[in-house]
């Protein structure tokens, strides 16, 4: 409780502030719409029905496009750091692209593949790919050689050595690995949605830009705010359950199959 | 009789620098060798190559009669860090030679709840290893390295980083899990004490490239307890080992 009260404070405050901005004298609503037209046009989307279409389109572009990226990063990145040939023939190019961004590739990714969900999820995937496959990477090659040693003295097998040492190892890698493609993804599908798409929030977002409805706009943002702070808190509840050892060493992990 | 561990003419080099030369000794079954040396001396690289993690340059090396061509589940090891999986329970992690519980056959995990409580730890089974202190880390190491009953023994300066008295009691430990079963053993460290507290024989290896200086027989009756430090005996042993261990190292 006491923990809740300091950002609640803040909220009020800042809530306070925005209702002041909008007040008499203040801006006009066409630039910055007052919190009580926002609150409604959220109420009304959610309940009246509207945004559902369009948040369930964002959100499966998002978890599909996630998963897809992040499955591949972990495997990839198991390749390269297991394997020294890969290494030599594939990492180079891997971190050019890793320096490129991304979303300059939208446009390209909507030609080749479509205004649908197609598209949003190829970009979406390729977002969140790169930063979860060098933490992969780095986890993997940062794992304790004495523990690998060890292993291997008990004539234990590279698979073994792999699955039991150096993936664990990597787990906190991982994990932060997809606490960063989480945001990313709602990032890309959100651009893929601006770019071309007839459905999603980001669609949403840009529509209402052309028609000038500041309010829809920032419902629009709002929802999104929403939505990533939900897939953070999720992946950081799913990081404490996974590397429980790092956590809190005092606590025993939830128990295990 | 085929010797336990036999190393002959034993060199290693990692590139641009020589560690090991010319190091040939025998220890016998259930024989208790201590190496001592200095820091860098090549110590940890000699049990590698025992351990068959490296590969010699030059030389042999043969356990009970074969030559090493890698790990060999006869052959149990303890580390100078714990090196216990974090993610894993002390049982878990004593299991580990056997593919964890889950690998483990049912005489195998018998004898791993067995071996905790013989290290100490009857109760510790379900403790992760952010939960021991590096004493019990340890022991847990000892339970893991005698899981297969293996015939040789090797010992990286197992209790280095502990505190005298948990050090000591830790080497009394050692020796009684040893008595139980003597078998050969290769304790590698660079305490004195530690060593005549354990060795049927102590082999000095310094020198750069390191090579054999000393190898000498303890002939201090068994059981060694606290109070043998206090045997004559053990002292001029130790005051010749000192010497030695000066003269090599200046
Ligand atoms: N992986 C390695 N690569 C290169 N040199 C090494 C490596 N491991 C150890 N050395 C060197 O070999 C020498 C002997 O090391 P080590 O066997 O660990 O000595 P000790 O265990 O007696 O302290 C040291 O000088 C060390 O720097
Ligand atoms: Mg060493």
């Amino acid at each position: 409780m006491t923990r809740l009260f300091p950002p609640l404070v803040t909220l009020v405050l800042i809530l306070g502030a925005w209702q002041f901005a909008t007040g008499p004298g203040g801006l006009p609503s066409y630039l910055l719409p007052a919190p009580w037209p926002v609150a409604w046009a959220i109420w009304d989307g959610l309940v009246g029905g509207a945004f559902w279409p369009h948040l369930g389109f964002t959100l499966t572009a998002t978890l599909t496009g996630f998963a897809i990226g992040s499955v591949s990063a972990i495997l990839v990145g198991a390749l390269v750091a297991e394997s020294r040939l890969f290494e030599r023939f594939v990492y180079p190019y891997l971190v050019a692209i890793q320096a490129m961004p991304k979303v300059a590739l939208a446009p390209l990714i909507l030609v080749w593949f479509g205004f649908g969900l197609a598209s949003k999820v190829v970009l979406v995937a390729l977002i969140c790919f790169f930063p979860l496959l060098v933490n992969t990477i780095t986890g993997i090659r940062g794992a304790d050689r004495d523990l690998v040693e060890m292993a291997r003295s008990f004539s234990r097998s590279p698979a073994f050595v792999f699955l039991h040492v150096k993936l664990p190892a990597a787990a906190p890698g991982i994990m932060a690995g997809l606490q960063i493609g989480i945001v990313l993804a709602l990032i890309g599908a959100i651009v893929g949605e601006f770019v071309a798409s007839d459905r999603g929030v980001g669609y949403l977002i840009g529509s209402a830009t052309v028609n000038m409805n500041v309010t829809a706009m920032f419902a629009g943002v709002l929802v999104l705010a929403a939505v990533g702070m939900a897939g953070s808190a999720i992946i950081r509840a799913l990081h404490r359950r996974v590397v429980f050892w790092e956590a809190d060493p005092r606590l025993p992990p939830p128990s295990e199959g | 009789m085929t010797p336990a561990l036999a190393l002959d003419d034993v060199g290693f080099g990692f590139p641009g620098r020589k560690v090991l030369e010319g190091v040939s000794f025998a220890i016998a079954p259930g024989e208790f060798v201590v190496v001592l040396g200095p820091s860098g001396g090549g110590k940890s690289t000699l049990l590698r190559l025992v351990a068959g993690l490296l590969e010699p340059s030059s030389g042999q090396l043969r356990i009970a009669g074969a030559e090493v061509r890698g790990p060999r589940r006869d052959v149990g090891m303890v580390f100078q860090k714990p090196t216990l999986l974090p993610w894993r329970t002390a049982l878990d992690n004593v299991l580990l030679p056997a593919g964890f519980s889950r690998g483990a056959s049912a005489t195998e995990r018998a004898r791993a709840q067995e071996l905790l409580a013989a290290v100490g730890l009857p109760d510790a089974a379900s403790l992760y290893p952010a939960q021991l202190s590096g004493g019990m880390a340890q022991r847990v190491g000892l339970a893991r390295m005698l899981l297969h009953d293996p015939d040789l023994l090797l010992l990286d300066e197992p209790f280095a980083a502990l505190d005298a008295m948990t050090r000591e009691r830790m080497t009394l430990l050692l020796q009684e899990l040893w008595l139980s079963r003597p078998r050969a053993a290769l304790f590698v460290t660079h305490s004195i004490p530690e060593a005549l507290l354990l060795a049927d024989r102590v082999i000095v290896l310094a020198g750069r490239p390191g090579r054999i200086q000393v190898d000498w027989r303890v002939d201090l009756p068994r059981p060694r307890r606290p109070e043998t430090m206090a045997d004559p005996a053990f002292n001029e042993m130790a005051l010749a080992l000192r010497r030695e261990f000066d003269l090599v190292a200046a």
